[in-house]
């Protein structure tokens, strides 16, 4: 265990870990953030947007190249990592006990792995 | 020095339920509270909306066409006028908190500001897309 410490009292341990979650936080907004401004931006310009040109956002490629799934793939897994630590956030500010936090943080990996295989599923067999 | 204080300024600590009608938040912190509510019921709608509806909107012709007949339904555009409005917020503080982390407008009369312009902007792009949602343009 580290020996730093601050003042008397305080032990800094520090895993790091709320650095890298403030950063991917961050990246992962970003990644999103433009990602949904494109696609807002093609449904909307898109003349009589239909299925064909809806689905083809998703499934276009780049000589054999599967573009569109990669990105979208990308999307939705920062999309994932950014919902488990905002979501974990508010765990830790509103449940206090160590039992129901456990619980709700396996209940949050559970509802977000499940929405990962689900997108993940449809879009690989478009 | 005491003279200016006539009426004694009410003092919070340690927030209980019944406290939170009368305690008035900033602009700021009412765009942060809302960032964290649109944050959750993205998470929540995720599974059980916005996933399902993309799968019917790409598989086939005919699930496109259920896709449309189903959004068409007065309790979907309720849940998806609510879901647009959780995007744009989400989106809008979002990309405010991203300035501040460049420290742009941190100081305290323009960081309250632009609490109240993205509360406004979310609200208006709400509109906009939930008059298209409805069928006015």
């Amino acid at each position: 265990m580290a020996q730093e410490r601050i003042g008397r009292k305080r032990l800094v341990v520090g895993a790091h870990y709320g650095t890298r979650d403030f950063i991917v936080q961050r990246a992962t907004a970003v990644i999103m953030a433009v990602y949904t401004l494109v696609l807002i931006l093609y449904a909307v310009l898109t003349p009589s947007l239909d299925f064909e040109s809806w689905r083809a956002f998703f499934a276009f490629t780049v000589g054999t190249l599967p573009v569109g799934q990669l990105l979208a793939t990308v999307a939705f897994l920062s999309l994932a990592w950014h919902a488990w630590v905002g979501v974990r956030d508010i765990w830790m500010d509103y449940a206090h006990s160590d039992g129901l936090r456990l619980f709700l943080q396996v209940l949050t990996i559970l509802w977000l792995v499940a929405a990962v295989v689900f997108f993940g599923q449809i879009l690989w067999s478009l | 020095m005491s003279e200016s204080a006539t009426k004694p300024r009410p003092q919070f600590r340690n927030l209980g339920l019944s406290d939170l009608m009368s305690y008035r938040l900033p602009p700021a912190a009412k765009a942060s509270i809302m960032h964290r509510i649109s944050g959750a019921l993205l998470f929540l709608a995720l599974p059980l909306v916005i996933v399902p509806l993309f799968a019917q909107s790409v598989q086939s012709p005919e699930t496109f066409a259920a896709m449309k007949e189903w959004v068409a339904s007065p309790a979907c555009k309720i849940v998806l006028l609510v879901l647009m409005w959780s995007y744009f917020h989400h989106f809008c503080a979002g990309i405010r908190y991203l300035t501040l982390d460049l420290h742009v407008g941190n100081a305290r009369e323009p960081s309250q500001r632009s609490g109240a312009l993205v509360i406004g902007v979310a609200l208006a792009l709400t509109v906009v897309f939930g008059l298209k949602l409805f069928g006015a343009w």
